[in-house]
């Protein structure tokens, strides 16, 4: 599996760490439920999923990754700095 | 009182010399990191080709004037080798002292390139990676920043406390490489 960073180009998985699911934040005020989805909701599915890597051995820099759980295709890849809010959808419980 | 010794991260452990490629350590400099702050890019490159003759390096890439080196360190963020940093950089950029942080070792010779190719999952033949590129990237299971400093010479750098480990990594790929013959 090979993931092309924004900034270094295509490398191997070996050089990034992984975090999991990339999520929207609720609001600092938002209801519990939203924030019990948040830290413990998560969709499980079999197809396109957005990600949080992190460029570990590289640039250092945290990236918004889709990937396809099914068969490991990297389907877009951007900087986590970059991302609108509720880009992450593809991740959201 | 304690007499304290100023010792290199490689003293007594290098050079090695192994059919025909050799590892060094590299000389001794001051190391500085200068990580630009937001938009000042451009304005650090200026005052970095007026203080030391060399501009901030791109992605991947390094600079160098006559005793001075920068190479592309990570994410915004130059590696300067060789002189003090100028104190007017400071203006532009996060200045930190990286000095004796840093083992660099050098392996010179036909083959490093193919010894390297054990230890880095990325491309640095000639064709990919020219003279004066630069990578952060995996050195076995280092983080570790890897220059070609001439056609046959590569810069590797990792924190001072792995330098046995890659001294070790190094050699074993270096013999294994010699012993294909």
């Amino acid at each position: 599996m090979r993931i092309t960073c924004p900034h270094c180009g295509e490398r191997d998985r070996r050089e990034f760490y992984y975090k999991g699911a990339a999520l929207d934040r609720p609001a600092e005020d938002a209801e519990p439920e939203a924030w019990h989805a948040y830290v413990n909701l998560r969709e499980n599915p079999a197809g396109p999923l957005a990600e949080l890597w992190y460029h570990e051995m590289g640039c250092g820099s945290w990236l918004t990754v889709m990937r396809n759980t099914a068969t490991h295709e990297i389907l877009d890849v951007r900087l986590a700095s970059d991302a609108e809010p509720g880009a992450a959808s593809g991740g959201k419980p | 009182m304690a007499e304290l010794l100023a010792k290199t991260a490689c003293e007594g452990l290098l050079p090695l010399q192994i059919a025909g490629l050799t590892l060094h350590e590299a000389k001794p400099v001051t190391m500085t990191t200068i990580a630009a702050y937001t938009g000042q890019a451009a304005a650090l490159d200026k005052a970095l080709k007026a203080a030391h003759g060399l501009g901030l390096p791109t992605v991947n890439g390094s600079s160098a004037a006559s005793d001075a080196r920068a190479i592309w360190f990570g994410r915004d963020m130059a590696l300067l080798l060789g002189p003090e940093p100028d104190a007017g950089l400071a203006q532009y950029a996060a200045l930190t002292d990286q000095s004796q942080g840093w083992a660099m070792m050098e392996l010179v010779g036909d083959g490093a390139t193919d010894v390297l190719a054990r230890l880095c999952p990325v491309d640095l033949r000639l064709s990919q990676f020219a003279v004066g590129a630069t990578v952060r990237t995996e050195a076995r299971h280092m983080m570790a920043s890897v220059t070609r400093v001439g056609e046959d010479a590569f810069m590797i750098t990792v924190f001072r406390s792995m330098a046995r480990t890659l001294l070790h990594d190094l050699k074993t790929a270096m013999e294994a490489w010699a012993a294909r013959g």
